[in-house]
């Protein structure tokens, strides 16, 4: 098995030394994710892990070409991370990432009609992450319950403010210890 | 009116058993405590520990576990209480007929535990409903929950019928229905039965 037959088949798609990941434009991740599934050389019959990240938009320092230090702001985006695995050859993983085109309207294709098994987890990542899955056969929340409009597990997500007062209160809950009792806690 | 244990001591060795109806009621209500067969997590594997035959939960009378609400006179809340099935929690006790009792067991349900600062569990379930009992531990030990359920058969026995301390169903204005919260945007409507539970307030240093 060598990633390379699929970064040569797909020309969009970039090897990420770091993470040892695939990433995949979300336009041609079900043509990767078939290819991986029916080429002989990959036969990936298994996704054991699907899983989104949240990456928030941040500063980047970069040097032009006349050796100028200057910061671009890179814009924010999520991502889903697959992880599929040969049952059959007993060979694996091979992890794609894919990004969607940014954090408000987030959007990647399901891959729920080539690998049943996704469904649960993809209506998780819906579920916690926000990114909707398009062509999946039921997108609902399934851990929390449908009336809740937030996505817990983004980086932004605002929780409740239900602080209780804690004996010993440490890093951020100190904080909110000292936002809501002012004076026991100097 | 609670009987002279002297006199009642001495009448007894007459043949004369003399008692009040208030310890005749406690007595047959602390002796058949039948839980409702409940379990959230965890906790609930240590609860089915103890009423298996190793400790033995049917020494204390309470080895009926009833599937239903309508039959059960203690729900032993054994585990995380999320906040998706906190609603079905406190419909279930809406549900329970009255003399009830709560057991709250283990770290999660008396205070959310491990899961305190996290955004999708309740924490505690005596913010909704009124509980006798709680039990510290993760997961408490059987040992633990008997002790518990031996507490709560103590606080039966003082259980006055009549006077202004009487058990709360004899009084009418006492609510014995608790509202059901409601699934909101962001979290539970209302977050907690300011009837029940209440913020705690800080403990000033240095004061006292």
């Amino acid at each position: 098995m060598n990633i390379e037959t699929l970064t040569r088949q797909f020309p969009q798609t970039a090897w990420d030394v770091h993470t040892r990941s695939v990433i995949v434009p979300h336009v041609c991740l079900l043509d990767v994710v078939y290819f991986l599934k029916t080429d002989p050389e990959f036969s990936m019959d298994y996704v054991s892990n699907v899983t989104g990240v949240d990456w928030l938009a941040r500063k980047e320092k970069t040097k032009g070409p006349d050796g100028k230090e200057s910061e671009i702001e890179k814009p924010g985006f999520l991502e889903v991370v697959y992880h599929f695995y040969s049952m059959r050859e007993k060979r694996g993983p091979v992890i794609l990432r894919c990004r969607t085109d940014d954090r408000e309207n987030p959007m990647i294709p399901s891959i729920t009609p080539l690998f049943r098994g996704a469904e649960f987890q993809e209506r998780e990542i819906y579920d916690l992450y926000g990114i909707r899955f398009s062509g999946h056969p039921d997108l609902r929340r399934i851990l929390m319950w449908d009336e809740f409009q937030d996505f817990p597990m983004r980086k932004d997500y605002q929780e409740p403010d239900d602080y209780e007062w804690e004996p010993t209160p440490h890093d951020e809950v100190l904080d909110r210890a000292k936002q809501h009792y002012a004076a026991p806690h100097p | 009116m609670a009987v002279d244990e002297g006199l009642q001591s001495e009448l007894q060795k007459a043949g004369v058993f003399v008692t009040s109806v208030e310890t005749l009621y406690n007595w047959g209500r602390r002796s058949s405590i039948w839980p409702l067969q409940f379990g959230l997590a965890c906790c609930a594997i240590e609860m089915i520990a103890t009423a298996c035959s190793r400790f033995d939960l049917a020494r204390f009378g309470a080895e009926v576990f009833r599937p239903s609400p309508r039959q059960a006179d203690l729900m032993i809340v054994a585990g995380t209480v999320t906040k998706k099935m906190a609603p079905q929690v406190v419909r279930l006790y809406n549900q329970m007929p009255e003399p009830r009792y709560v057991i709250a067991m283990g770290a999660c349900a008396i205070s959310g535990g491990p899961f305190k600062q996290g955004y999708n569990v309740l924490k505690g379930i005596d913010r909704y409903i009124p509980v006798d009992v709680h039990i510290p531990g993760c997961p408490p030990r059987p040992e633990a929950l008997l002790n518990a359920l031996m507490y709560l058969q103590r606080k039966i026995d003082g259980q006055r019928l009549t006077g202004t301390d009487k058990v709360r169903w004899y009084d009418e204005t006492d609510p014995a229905e608790f509202p059901v919260p409601e699934f909101g945007a962001h979290d539970l409507e209302p977050p907690f039965n300011r009837a029940v539970w209440g913020p705690q307030e800080p403990i000033q240093r240095g004061a006292a």
